[in-house]
């Protein structure tokens, strides 16, 4: 029987990055495990307070997992912010029994902190494996160089996250590889994007994200893996600047981990979502013969 | 410069209060400047996370309050995974937002957010700067 994962969209999988969602979903029934969407969930807040009194911000995470528990004892999520917001929130519900207390008692529930949440590299890298991922593979990403960006979300704090090293992450890269690509290791890998600052900083935004752009193109990358919405965003936008002050720039595709991982296992590439992209993927997947055609 | 330290002012009820929001001790930073090496806004802020620590440290919360670092910290903690000391300026960044955002202050003004930003920006980066920026 296929295994089923409960499965945590958020926000932003249901709206802007509907195609995040989609390849993850079909990618997941052809490798053999199905994703399944939880009955009742709402936005987990997108930030985790980082000061240890700001509890009521804890309420809408809470309530997710809260939810979540009665559904089963695991939840996955796709979104870096997400899986951050909810791992962390469910640390501090299983750890701290007087902040427990309080955050029940904002959303009248009981939840103890006993699901455990799982990002979806997770779920390929832990229970299905990256060598059975392997054989999955109908497509090989051959030549291919992939640079993997982690961003800040993935990853920090180490402590409270913990799905990989944090200064030296690979599961990222070793994705990429079953997936037959070529990684690439970059300075600026797990650094942040510029975030929110989106919002009303985009200097900021432009020289942060233009910063892990030209890092990862100066280390010979020709594509960029991520799994945050936000960090797609951001370094999307930031490339127009780029464009226009290097010589030579010329935009560099941005995608999910998942359109990869749907294209290596020969999902119909029309159904990967790439014609979202600003800087699009097909004349790199031409140039390199993985997908018929003319740039 | 003189400087004058004062016990009412590094002990000051401003000091306590930034102390008790962001679960953050002043005095355990020793000032090696990690943080601010690894904070990707360094360049952008007025006083680069070091900095801020060492102004609390000597109670000076108003150059601190009136800097512009805790509204361009974008929350990565990279500060925090550097810091030899295990201190979080992310924490007390964030307790000084939370200081002026409590008194109903907004940083941000909801209808000057640029249309363009709210029609395609992904969801979360709304959500998130509203609760950053927004009381
Ligand atoms: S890294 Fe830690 S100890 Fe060093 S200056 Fe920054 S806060 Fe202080
Ligand atoms: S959390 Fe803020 S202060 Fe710390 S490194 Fe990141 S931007 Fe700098």
């Amino acid at each position: 029987m296929t295994m089923k994962i409960p499965y945590y969209p958020g926000c932003t999988l249901n709206t802007v990055a509907k195609g995040f969602d989609a390849t993850a979903r079909e990618a997941a029934l052809k490798i053999g495990f199905e994703m399944e969407e939880l009955k009742l969930w709402n936005c987990c807040g997108a930030t985790f307070p980082l000061t240890p009194d700001n509890l009521i911000a804890l309420s809408a995470p809470a309530k997710v997992l809260s939810n979540a528990r009665k559904e089963g004892d695991t939840v996955t999520t796709l979104c870096s912010v997400c899986y951050n917001v909810l791992k962390r929130t469910n640390k501090v519900i299983k750890d701290d029994k007087e902040k427990r207390g309080v955050i029940n008692g904002f959303i009248d529930s009981e939840y103890d902190g006993s699901l455990s949440v799982l990002h979806y590299l997770e779920v390929l890298r832990d229970k299905i494996g990256f060598a059975r991922l392997k054989e999955a593979v109908k497509r090989p990403l051959k030549g291919i160089k992939a640079a993997t960006y982690y961003g800040c979300m993935l990853l920090r704090p180490f402590e409270d996250i913990g799905i990989d090293d944090a200064e030296k992450p690979t599961i990222f890269e070793n994705m990429l590889s079953a997936l037959g690509a070529t990684p690439v290791d970059f300075p600026n890998k797990i650094e942040c994007c510029g975030a929110h600052l989106a919002m009303n900083n985009t200097d900021v935004v432009e020289k942060l994200s233009g910063n892990v752009m030209t890092s990862a193109v100066d280390n010979g990358a020709e594509l960029i893996v991520t799994s945050c919405p936000l960090c797609q965003y951001n370094l999307e936008k930031s490339q127009k600047r780029l464009i226009e002050e290097r010589p030579g720039y010329t935009g560099v595709p941005v995608v999910y981990f998942t359109q990869v991982l749907g294209l290596a296992i020969g999902a119909d590439i029309n159904t990967l979502g790439f014609e979202k992209n600003e800087y699009s993927i097909m004349p790199l997947l031409h140039r390199k013969g993985i997908v018929a055609g003319e740039d | 410069m003189k400087i004058k330290l004062a016990k009412e002012d590094i002990e000051s009820s401003k000091i306590q209060l930034i102390e008790r929001v962001s679960g953050e001790e002043m005095r355990r930073c020793y000032q090696c400047g990690k943080c601010s090496a690894g904070c990707p806004v360094s360049f952008a802020m007025e006083l680069p996370p070091s900095q801020v620590m060492r102004f609390l440290q000597l109670g000076r919360v108003d150059e601190v309050m009136k800097a512009n670092s805790m509204w361009t910290c974008v929350g990565c903690l990279q500060c925090y995974a550097r810091c030899p000391q295990g201190v979080s300026v992310a924490a007390v960044l964030e307790a000084l937002r939370q200081i002026v955002l409590r008194k109903g202050t907004d940083h941000e003004r909801i209808k000057d957010v640029p249309f363009p930003f709210m029609k395609s920006a992904p969801q979360q980066a709304i959500v998130c700067g509203f609760r950053k920026f927004v009381s």
